[in-house]
């Protein structure tokens, strides 16, 4: 079975998996001459111009598989020499043009950029605006459109172009939200693993008799690691050596009443549950950075839980955010996480481990309610915070889910100008929100389905016992 | 006295909520909700066994007593909390 969408996340599996079994062989002082070698035998080159280069490249991933460039403070980096120059020419039109009579390229063109010159379409580039409307109407497909794919998935525009042509990120416009990642086609913008780090503490735990370690997990795993059940896949964390795996989902609940009782007093106010998210704010919109909840987020919700039944543990928080990387480390989540871990990064440490999830027992995994577990999906929150500010007695909410940074943008120039109706905002960087987040194994609309189907099983059908354990630990 | 409530997965689908409120009107009705400090804990590792619960942090008398300085219970529901509360962790409070 099919477990990641693209060859790229395959490879960054295959370093990662690799630079684990160094790590528990105690061998890592070789991971940078040996892994390339692995990852590609030779003779021949399988995607680059030579061999050389694709160890070269190969040599690089293992770097961030080791956790990259420490004087760069971004999570995201670009691996210069795998980036492929891709070419910027923005509408290109093709020799299948045919020099046609009808034109439909013309009369489609709403700035008039397009004339027809010695018989064939030609574009005037100070007159084009990359609508691409042209590209639909050629009945040849001769005209195509030359956008670098991470320029395009940014949404942020933090990516422009070096004097060699290499993709470049301003740290002050990125929020870390991982797109570009998922969507360079040569594997050239990679986020940066921490697992050496969760070796670390799993190894210093001594079997979890020094300390006890902890794995919170992110609902989004639900529609991950399709081969197996939630529950075969806990086992597997298990096997990992953590002591045991608690949903994130039941932060997610006690968020939710911290922001429904907040709302209450602010009136206006945006979630803060997304990192890349908050940090869009910061960047884009500081004059609302007021209305951003206080209320901490549902991973660090569940840590303080966990440490406050267990002072002396130690957590790992698993999901399928590059974000979430960046926010452990920020002074507001008080050291509460001590790292984090993809869904990526946690396949391939299962299979370096050679753990078969399949055959895996089944370990229930049930602390949270529907709310927190749909938290997961764009509209969650929304879905969440209507209900329980009914039963809270909280009136005139009126909510709107921002699902991906351009509807967040959009929705929140109009609040700048006060033009919004709506009062209280959850933003997701993400398409879809994190069922779809970066790091995720595969991407697509049956996550949406199957979080959904996750919400309904769980036993809690409201937040009140998760609400009751925050305060009964406050 | 801290009495602690699993409420690990497993235990949680076994009622550790349930149990929880109920300890909280038993140390009222018991007038011991400032001797014994009522908390949850994350899985105890007895999930076959649950609902768990276990009293630890006594005092030098008590562990003496009885020669431990934690106390599991098992299979603890809502039904037979109070019963084992009253026989196993009343007797174990120094008043
Ligand atoms: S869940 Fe309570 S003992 Fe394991």
């Amino acid at each position: 079975m099919k477990v990641f969408d693209t060859n790229v996340q395959l490879i960054k599996y295959n370093i990662l998996k690799e630079v684990i079994k160094k790590a528990y062989a105690d061998d890592l002082v070789n991971a940078y001459s040996e892994i390339p070698k692995i990852i590609s035998p030779g003779p021949k080159a399988e995607y680059r111009c030579c061999i050389y280069k694709e160890r070269a490249i190969s040599q690089e991933r293992v770097r961030m598989a080791m956790g990259g460039n420490k004087d760069n403070p971004n999570v995201v980096e670009v691996i210069d020499i795998a980036c492929d120059e891709c070419p910027t020419g923005g509408m290109f039109v093709t020799p299948a043009c045919r020099g046609c009579i009808q034109h439909n390229c013309m009369s489609v063109c709403p700035r008039g950029a397009i004339s027809i010159v010695d018989k064939k379409c030609t574009i005037d580039s100070s007159k084009c605006v990359e609508c691409g409307k042209c590209t639909q109407a050629c009945p040849y497909g001769a005209i195509i459109a030359q956008h670098r794919p991470c320029v395009q998935s940014c949404k942020v525009k933090a990516i422009s172009m070096n004097e060699e042509k290499q993709a470049v990120i301003d740290n002050n416009k990125c929020i870390a939200c991982g797109a570009c990642v998922y969507k360079c086609p040569f594997g050239a913008i990679v986020d940066k693993s921490f697992v050496l780090d969760v070796i670390d503490i799993l190894k210093n735990s001594e079997n979890n008799t020094k300390y006890k370690t902890y794995a919170i997990i992110a609902p989004a795993i639900v529609s991950q690691c399709r081969y197996g059940r939630v529950s075969q896949v806990v086992t597997a964390i298990m096997k990992l050596g953590f002591h045991q795996v608690v949903e994130a989902a039941l932060g997610a609940d006690i968020t939710l009443y911290r922001e429904a009782g907040e709302f209450k007093e602010k009136g206006i106010m945006t979630t803060s549950c997304c990192p890349s998210f908050v940090a869009f704010v910061e960047k884009n919109f500081p004059e609302l950075t007021k209305y951003i909840s206080s209320s901490d987020s549902p991973m660090i919700e569940t840590a303080r839980l966990i440490k406050h039944s267990d002072p002396t543990a130690k957590i790992v928080f698993i999901g399928p955010c590059s974000s979430k990387k960046m926010e452990f480390r920020l002074p507001k989540t008080h050291g509460l996480i001590d790292c984090v871990m993809s869904f990526e990064e946690l396949q391939a440490f299962v299979d370096a481990k050679d753990i078969d999830t399949t055959l895996c027992e089944d370990t229930i995994l049930d602390n949270a309610s529907f709310y927190g577990r749909i938290f997961a999906k764009s509209g969650g929150i929304t879905r969440g915070i209507t209900d329980v500010a009914k039963d809270m007695n909280v009136e005139n909410l009126s909510p709107v889910a921002m699902n991906g940074i351009d509807e967040c943008r959009a929705n929140l120039t109009k609040l700048k100008f006060n033009k919004s109706t709506d009062n209280f905002f959850e933003g997701m960087a993400c398409d879809g929100g994190c069922l779809n987040g970066a790091l995720c194994l595969n991407h697509g609309p049956r996550n949406l389905q199957d979080v959904d189907k996750y919400g309904l099983e769980a036993k809690e059908k409201t937040i009140e016992n998760s609400v009751k354990l925050y305060k009964l630990n406050s | 006295m801290i009495v602690k409530v699993c409420v690990g997965s497993s235990c949680h689908l076994k009622g550790s909520y349930d149990v929880i409120e109920k300890m909280k009107e038993i140390l009222k009705k018991y007038d011991v909700e400032d001797l014994i400090d009522l908390q949850a804990s994350f899985c105890l590792g007895f999930c076959a066994q649950g609902v768990t619960v276990k009293a630890d942090d006594f005092d030098k008398a008590t562990v003496d007593k009885i020669g431990d300085n934690q106390l599991l219970l098992h299979n603890v529901n809502k039904d037979n909390i109070e019963d084992t509360f009253a026989t196993k962790i009343y007797p174990l409070l120094n008043i």
